[in-house]
């Protein structure tokens, strides 16, 4: 564990500006941005992969692009996201996550 | 080495600068999308050291390219894909079932059986994801996010696929082996299943793998067995593999016939023609590639004074014939020197010796040819799943 620890110094001594953490981080450590679907989002999307999926996939998708993946994830992943909230989903991404967004991608 | 030293040394090459993609800025003006550097955060799976993770669930973790100083990628640094959750599988309970309309017979083989029948061979290979480089993409393309380390080299040791595949006998009608691994995909989602063209099956290179590096193989990394198709990319090297059907018509599941596609002709022939549409070809072979290990691409070297480049360079299998290493922008080439081949499917390391005389930026550029004749390409070519990137690397370094 020692070991880790000067891992991690040395890669501040380094300079580098890296979101680093102690070992034993989760998926319960990611914060998607506040806004209306982020329940749908926790929900439906998380029940087969954790959220880094959206940040990583951000900010370049517009929103023809995240319709795109949404729609892979229901039609051919089987992720079983009411049609009626296929518009939420995707409208929530592309807000907080999409190509001209300006929110932080990782609040 | 044993594993405290290593660590020692390891955390000696982070001090110079660990070389994240994204954090640094390179001359190719490459960089990850700012939400894959953002949540890209070191993170040790149990028995893994710090690797970068690109995702939590599943699993998809990076190598530190500092750790391709090695030959051969430690056990505990070699990256981590997966498309679903990880098998726990006790060694005991394991078994391999070859079956299907192109054998004469099925088969079913334990742990012990597989290993005590079969003749036990081993080869050092690149296992290397298709979607490496994929975040360097631009523009950008869905997909995980992966930097420069979804690959690592290892010997693998095990018994030749066609060995077993013979010992089942093979029909005049065989036309694909298609593997399949013990994880179980999330609700509906198609399963990972993955064909191999008979002749590649029969390469007698291609293994039954259960060990890396004189190991048994990480469950991060197959355990207890995992296929080795060398030169090839890792999509087809099942992990923990407990099902081989050999078939005498093209498997038409999504991860062949719909996942892993590349346009037709963009990158060659497949040499898998029993997959091959009108459209596009599934990816196979590795392409020509290099990379720069050390010093990390925006590292400081002193002025006047001596510093040995080292890198990497590999392919599908040709074999790597020389390296290039150029200073004035592609200009002037010069090859840099090769260390010990490892074995054609082996990356080769090289070093190159230069003497910065002036202070600024320095751009250094690689480039790797293989014996096939091919060499790397000049500017991304762009497709859209993310594959094949072998863009000649550009790196600075700052003299002062």
């Amino acid at each position: 564990m020692l070991l880790r620890k000067a891992v991690c110094a040395a890669i501040l001594v380094a300079g580098t500006v890296l979101p680093l953490l102690a070992s034993g981080a989760d998926e319960t450590s990611l914060r998607l941005a506040d806004g209306a679907g982020l329940d749908r989002v926790q929900s439906y999307c998380s029940m087969c992969h954790s959220l880094d999926y959206i940040l990583m996939n951000s900010p370049f998708q517009d929103k023809a692009g995240w319709e795109k993946t949404v729609n892979k994830m229901v039609k051919v992943m089987g992720a079983p996201l009411p049609a009626e909230d296929v518009a939420t989903v995707v409208g929530y991404l592309d807000s907080h996550y999409g190509k001209d967004s300006s929110a932080p991608a990782n609040p | 080495m044993d594993r405290r030293r290593f660590l020692l040394k390891s955390s000696g090459a982070l001090a110079g600068g660990l070389l994240l993609p994204g954090v640094f800025s390179s001359a190719s003006g490459e960089s990850l999308p700012a939400g894959a550097v953002e949540s890209g955060i070191l993170d040790a799976l149990p028995g893994k050291l710090p690797l970068i993770k690109r995702s939590f669930r599943p699993p998809n973790y990076e190598t530190p390219v500092s750790y391709y100083r090695h030959a051969f990628t430690p056990n505990d640094a070699f990256y981590v894909r997966w498309h679903v959750g990880v098998p726990e599988i006790a060694r005991a309970d394991w078994k391999l079932r070859i079956s299907g309309p192109g054998v004469k017979s099925e088969r079913e083989f334990t742990y012990e059986t597989l290993r005590r029948k079969f003749k036990m061979t081993e080869v050092a290979a690149v296992n290397q994801c298709s979607g490496n480089r994929r975040g360097l993409f631009s523009p950008h393309v869905p997909g995980v996010q992966w930097g420069y380390g979804a690959m690592g080299n290892a010997v693998w040791r095990g018994v030749r696929l066609k060995d077993v595949l013979e010992d089942a006998g093979l029909s005049a009608t065989a036309l694909e082996v298609v593997g399949n691994g013990a994880e179980s995909p999330a609700l509906t989602a198609p399963d990972f299943v993955k064909s191999l063209p008979m002749w590649k099956a029969l390469d007698p290179d291609t293994l039954i793998a259960f060990e890396m590096n004189g190991e048994p193989l990480p469950k991060w990394n197959g355990f207890p067995a995992r296929l080795v198709v060398p030169g090839w990319t890792a999509t087809y090297w099942i992990k923990s593999v407990v099902e081989l059907t050999v078939s005498d018509k093209p498997f038409d599941g999504f991860w062949m016939k719909t996942a892993y596609r590349v346009p037709k002709g963009m990158f060659g022939s497949s040499g898998f023609e029993s997959q091959d549409t009108e459209q596009n070809s599934p990816i196979t072979a590795i392409k020509v590639n290099s990379l720069v290990v050390d010093p990390a691409p925006g590292a400081v070297l002193a002025r006047g004074r001596r510093a040995e480049v080292l890198g990497i360079a590999w392919d599908g299998g040709s074999g790597v014939r020389n390296v290039e290493v150029s200073l004035d922008g592609g200009a002037n080439w010069r090859d840099a020197k090769l260390g010990r081949d490892l074995g054609r499917y082996s990356w080769r390391q090289w070093q190159f010796a230069i003497k910065p005389e002036q202070a600024g930026t320095m751009t250094l550029m690689a480039r790797a040819h293989a014996r096939d004749g091919s060499t790397q390409v000049d500017a991304l070519v762009f497709n859209p799943a993310g594959y094949h990137h072998n863009v000649v690397q550009k790196v600075d370094y700052h003299v002062a």
